[in-house]
């Protein structure tokens, strides 16, 4: 995308009936770190890689709970997206208030494209950078949507997004016909692995990513460094059967050593993980 | 900073022209409501009397109203209030509906919104002069639950409302049980509506039995109970009281 003298203001179309400060604010959610959802009839699981800004600090939450029912990933400006988490919870909890009964997340999702499309229509605002995965049960099942700064949102049975993604988007086309049957550890297993997919080489360790699960009978919660590692053990050990045939035998072996070392040192270092 | 002297007429309590606004006490209103859980849903009875007062003034009055797809409002007390909250309700409902996406509010999402309404309006010193009973059945489950005027709210397998809380409830205490037949749960609510016909002064003798199941709403036409007035106590009422003035 090339500067051109319609972007400057988000109240200006251009010639050719494009909005390029939403277009833009799109952009920004590319510049985030990976983001991915994915979810089966009953299960929905969100992932994210750790991403910190240098080696002495922490990395930034990515992976929200709304409620027991809901769980949001973020990729882009966390700052807008720590915003908008605050305002689901808000209404989440309102509701529940109101009613006693778990607000349905398509109904959720409806007021949050509503709220950033309000952005979008205002001289005195800026779109939110921040693109956001929710997943959440109604009373028609598990449910995964994404929310986009343009105001729009879709439905979807799996998707990624934030730097690198395509690469778990190419992941999960593959396999996402099966996952509307799949069982809880299976979705895990496929998140993590198209988490794997973003990391692009480097080794996958517990301590790179977080994974949340939330399903019909089982309220948001994150898994902890141990489940995850568990799942990793699972397919680091043995050599690809797909494409990516680069990893040989004694490479992985030596990562799950320095996973399991790397694992328990990063714990040490980076308190905030869930 | 600028002040402003307040002369809305917000404060309900204090301000006189206020005063005329809220409720201070019911004038037109309904008698007892009698509800209980049965095998297929809930069953709601009601006559439909308004009293003024003391006077039996008006005969024909539906107290009992079907909410979406899925509840019964039964309600006593001042009917003005009760349209009131039927408005409300229809309007929460059109909402819902708008929404046209398979999620619909139950009959326990409308039992805890109407407790919040009642709540507040009563903190505001401005009830809505009602005690309502909600039941409904949604996904095979059944809900059965009250609400009064000054917000107590709670769930149970059989509710009354008024002097029904004082004549229907010790019946059904002892003779309600899980699983009711739709003809026994009947024969049970219209031997309450019965005692209460005979000893709640502002009862007439004209009454709807509402039903509610997985299938949906149907309200009885308005129909009337036998009584007997012929017991050896009624003949010489004050038999057991000579000498007493």
């Amino acid at each position: 995308m090339f500067r051109n003298q319609y972007d400057t203001d988000v109240t200006t179309w251009s010639p050719t009936g494009r909005l390029f400060q939403v277009e833009y604010a799109m952009e920004a959610v590319k510049q985030g770190s990976a983001a991915i959802g994915l979810r089966s009839r009953s299960h929905v699981v969100l992932a994210c890689v750790n991403k910190a800004q240098s080696e002495l600090s922490s990395h930034q939450r990515k992976i929200f709970k709304v409620d027991d029912h809901i769980g949001v990933a973020i990729a882009g400006l966390t700052a807008d997206g720590r915003v908008l988490s605050r305002y689901m919870r808000s209404e989440s909890i309102n509701h529940s208030f109101t009613y006693e009964s778990p607000l349905p997340v398509g109904r959720l999702v409806v007021r949050l494209a509503d709220k950033a499309q309000v952005c979008t229509q205002r001289s005195w605002k800026r779109p939110y950078g921040v693109g956001l995965l929710v997943g959440g049960l109604d009373e028609s099942g598990a449910h995964l949507y994404y929310n986009c700064p343009s105001g729009n949102y879709f439905e979807y049975q799996a998707f990624a997004i934030g730097s690198r993604s395509q690469a778990a988007k190419t992941y999960l086309e593959r396999r996402f016909e099966s996952f509307k049957e799949s069982s809880r550890e299976e979705l895990i297993k496929d998140a993590i692995l198209a988490i794997r997919e973003t990391l692009q080489g480097e080794t996958l360790k517990s301590s790179l990513c977080t994974v949340s699960v939330l399903g019909v009978d089982e309220p948001f919660h994150f898994l902890d460094q141990e489940s995850i590692q568990k799942v990793i053990d699972t397919f680091e050990k043995v050599p690809e059967e797909e494409e990516d045939a680069g990893e040989g035998e004694a490479e992985p072996e030596a990562a799950a050593g320095t996973a399991e070392q790397g694992g328990s040192g990063d714990q040490d270092v980076a308190p905030m993980e869930m | 900073m600028t002040f402003t002297i307040p002369i809305d007429n917000g404060d309900a309590v204090k301000n006189a022209e206020a005063d005329s606004q809220r409720t201070l006490y019911p004038y037109v209103t309904g008698t007892s409501i009698v509800a209980i859980k049965y095998k297929d849903g809930v069953l709601m009875a009601s006559d439909m009397g308004g009293s003024y007062g003391s006077t039996l003034r008006y005969k024909n009055i539906e107290r009992i109203k079907a909410i979406g797809k899925h509840s019964l409002l039964g309600a006593s007390g001042e009917i003005s209030d009760f349209q009131e909250i039927l408005r409300y309700l229809d309007e929460l409902i059109l909402n819902d509906n708008m929404w046209d996406d398979g999620n619909s509010l139950g009959p326990k999402e409308v039992h805890n919104y109407l407790t919040r309404v009642m709540y507040n309006r009563r903190n505001k010193f401005n009830p809505l002069w009602n005690t309502l009973v909600l039941g409904g059945v949604k996904k095979g489950k059944s809900y059965l639950g009250m609400v009064s005027m000054i917000g107590v709210s709670f769930e149970d397998n059989h509710v009354a409302t008024g002097f029904g809380n004082h004549l229907a409830r010790p019946i059904l205490r002892d003779e309600w049980h899980a699983d009711l037949s739709f003809e026994d749960g009947v024969k049970l609510l219209e031997k309450c509506m019965r005692v209460l016909l005979y000893r709640d002064r502002s009862a007439i003798n004209k009454f709807q039995i509402a039903k509610i199941t997985e299938e949906g709403v149907t309200i009885s036409q308005p129909y009337s109970l036998t009584t007997f007035w012929e017991f050896q106590a009624f003949h010489n009422p004050t038999a057991g009281a000579q000498g007493s003035w």
